[in-house]
């Protein structure tokens, strides 16, 4: 403006135009706008596809049929899909190992002495490597004949065990892979945590004699709650997704005992084999409920606490 | 004078080369591949040939990987389809050819007398009495053998499934797996169901099979993985198959861990990399099991198709035909290390070829694709993953048989 501006806007506020009185209130909207319309294009609308994929027969070509709920009772009657989904319980159970694993390793480098930032960032390494590089190591450490663990327990016990041949060990001998990644992730999440850790509270703690797990248990851990509840939402959320190890470690295989949901879905919508778009749609819609499940608990744990001021 | 008479002959050259330009009209025809290295070489050879013989056609290559391609040629014949695809013959057209994506080319059949000189994968090309492509190459399946290894278990190459069975005892005692494979990526396994079935039942009852008119929990197919268990259950195939790759089965060959392995015959580059010669590395047709059932190979096509979206149709029929004659297929397998379709075609000098050669060319039975391309896509994963289980375990055989008839009533509507 050239002139200099009066210092109220002498216009009645009933005058003011409509952008002028509301500018406030839509401003927000006007910059989440993108983000939403981005969110509602690229998940929200799929999910709602996939649902009602999920109903129909179709190779991805031709003509879609209608089935009804006949994917989902061919599913809930393949013993495939009960396969993958005991995988997927055991990866949740046996993936949440990492916290306490990344609690451990991080106390124990959360110290002074000489180079230790050089530990840290060693111990943090395997999380920066792709997933795809874990697995192909993990294969080869695994390989029947050539590979170390092979080696080592011929070593030990006469015959080897070639872990990825192995129907009954081949999802623990992946997890075991996954593991390796996740408990560098949960340490780096601890290792912030215990930045913050109140020195006030150690040092009365110890005034009145808490030490060795008391402590811990009692004077440390409430403290890194917030670290704890990232540490198992990304856990929970990284088992559940599991796909990459899979594909690269075993292709679902032998015989898809190591099979995932994820990797079921793949499979049967998009790998060379599958093209079954309407089954692969059912499978993604079970593994989202499973997630919703824990996405939601997860949010409503948010919402408590912030009602009550943590 | 003479400056000037230079300069009007330039532009009458000039605007003579122009003309000659805006009247050829060159025509594009796009064609999509999925080629490695060298075979990509002998097509583009090819290629630069044709487009000598035609001045007026410019052939557009794009190659793919080998795995993208496979999921890729889904989305480009609906979306943007080039005038030429690569593909593979039996079954595996079949969605294309069902959906209407492939065009019927029966007349480059006819006119070409592609009746005659490809009659050895015409069938394979066939649905509903039409030809949907040309095929360009294909290459033969038996087993490969370490002839030292041989020696040292001191037997000698059977030529029927007793004679085998038998020498997989000595090599047992001899500490070598009679029988190697790596099922990883589960198609070797087919190879040796395939051979199993067409040597006990014939090759009119595999097609029957992988075409869904017979149930897997028929007597038939029982005999079949009697033979199989006949293998497994002594443990004679090499352990821990579930977790190698096909590659690395084949230096357990090479190495003389190994005696035999079923595989096709693109793993002779393998084996020869490896450092086996002629001398050490034997090659013989799968033995007889049923002497009443007519020989019967198995040889996977490769072929070239016109979408039903192309363009320059005209001069995608024109390379089809140039592609299917015997000269070209020559000069292309010499390349590819693999064998000519057309009969007038010539082989190249490599021990195995011949070998392949001949076995194809006097195969009374019939010639089967592999097990992934003539069996639907979901059939064949469900049956490769069930043969893998019956190498691991074979007493759950009642279980994948079932398994697999289930699969089978659902499949095939």
């Amino acid at each position: 403006m050239v002139t200099a501006a009066p210092p109220m806007d002498p216009t009645p506020a009933s005058q003011r135009s409509w952008w002028r009185r509301n500018q406030q209130r839509v401003t927000p909207w006007l910059f989440l706008a993108p983000g939403m319309l981005m969110f509602l294009v690229y998940v929200i609308w799929p999910i709602f596809q996939s649902f009602w994929l999920s109903f129909y027969d179709w190779d991805g070509l031709g003509e879609k049929v209608w089935l009804g709920w006949a994917n989902y009772a061919e599913l809930f009657d393949d013993d495939a899909f009960y396969t993958s989904l005991w995988n997927n319980v055991l990866w949740l159970v046996l993936y949440l190992l990492a916290v306490p694993a990344g609690l451990g390793i991080a106390i124990f480098l959360n110290q002074t002495v000489f180079g230790i930032r050089l530990y840290k960032s060693l111990f943090f390494f395997p999380f920066v490597i792709s997933q795809v590089v874990v697995g192909l190591m993990f294969s080869w450490f695994y390989a029947p004949n050539f590979g170390l663990f092979y080696k080592l327990i011929e070593w030990l016990t006469g015959t080897g065990v070639a872990v990825l041949a192995d129907p009954d060990l081949v999802t623990y001998g992946i997890i075991a892979a996954g593991l390796w990644p996740q408990i560098a992730y949960c340490m780096i999440l601890y290792l912030t945590g215990l930045n913050n850790v109140s020195p006030d509270q150690v040092e009365a703690a110890r005034l009145d004699g808490a030490r060795g797990l008391r402590m811990l248990w009692f004077v440390i851990l409430p403290q890194l709650r917030p670290a704890t509840f990232i540490a198992v939402v990304v856990t929970v959320i990284g088992a559940l997704r599991s796909f990459d190890l899979v594909s690269i470690m075993t292709d679902g295989g032998p015989f898809g005992s190591s099979r995932v949901l994820s990797f079921y879905m793949y499979e049967q919508a998009l790998s060379e084999y599958g093209y079954r778009m309407g089954y692969g749609a059912a499978i993604a819609v079970i593994l989202f409920l499973i997630m919703m499940v824990f996405i939601s608990g997860f949010i409503w744990k948010m919402v408590r606490d912030e009602q009550e001021g943590y | 004078m003479k400056t000037a008479l230079k300069s009007a002959f330039f532009c009458l050259a000039a605007s003579a080369l122009m003309g000659t330009t805006a009247m050829a009209q060159q025509r594009t025809l796009t064609y999509y591949a999925d080629f490695d290295p060298a075979p990509l070489a002998a097509f583009e050879a090819a290629i630069a040939e044709f487009e000598a013989a035609n001045p007026d056609i410019d052939v557009e290559l794009q190659n793919f990987d080998h795995e993208g391609y496979k999921t890729a040629i889904r989305n480009f014949l609906t979306a943007d389809a080039p005038d030429l695809a690569n593909w593979y013959a039996g079954n595996r057209m079949a969605p294309f050819v069902n959906s209407g994506q492939f065009q019927d080319v029966s007349d480059v059949w006819d006119e070409n007398n592609l009746h005659e000189t490809l009659a050895s994968a015409a069938a394979s090309m066939t649905i509903d009495g039409k030809q949907w492509g040309v095929p360009y190459t294909y290459y033969q399946w038996g087993i490969y053998y370490n002839k030292t290894a041989y020696e040292q278990a001191g037997v000698e190459v059977p030529e029927t499934w007793e004679e085998f069975i038998a020498n997989c005892e000595k090599f047992k005692a001899a500490g070598i797996d009679c029988v190697t494979t790596g099922t990883k990526a589960l198609w070797p396994a087919a190879g040796i169901f395939d051979y199993l079935d067409l040597r006990t039942n014939g090759y009119d009852f595999h097609m029957d099979l992988t075409a869904g008119k017979v149930a897997w929990t028929d007597d038939r197919i029982k005999a079949t993985f009697a033979e199989w268990a006949k293998l497994v259950e002594p443990g004679y195939i090499t352990a821990n198959h579930a977790a190698l790759d096909w590659q690395d089965a084949a230096s357990l060959l090479i190495q003389g861990k190994a005696a035999n392995y079923v595989m096709g015959n693109f793993a002779v580059a393998v084996f020869k990399d490896g450092g086996m010669t002629d001398d050490t590395l034997g090659f013989m047709p799968f033995p007889t099991i049923n002497p009443d059932v007519p020989r019967a190979e198995e040889a996977p096509t490769d072929t070239i198709h016109i979408p039903a979206g192309a363009k320059n149709v005209d001069d995608a029929k024109k390379f089809l035909a140039f592609i299917a004659t015997a000269d070209v297929q020559t000069k292309l397998n010499e390349a590819l290390g693999q064998l000519p379709i057309n009969s007038g075609s010539k082989v190249g000098d490599d021990p195995f070829l011949q070998a392949g050669f001949e076995l194809l060319s006097t195969t009374p039975g019939g010639i089967a694709q592999f097990f992934d391309r003539d069996a639907p896509a979901e059939m064949a994963k469900m049956g490769m993953e069930g043969f893998q289980q019956f190498m691991v375990q074979p007493d759950q055989l009642d279980n994948i048989l079932a398994r697999l008839e289930k699969a089978r009533e659902r499949i095939y509507k």
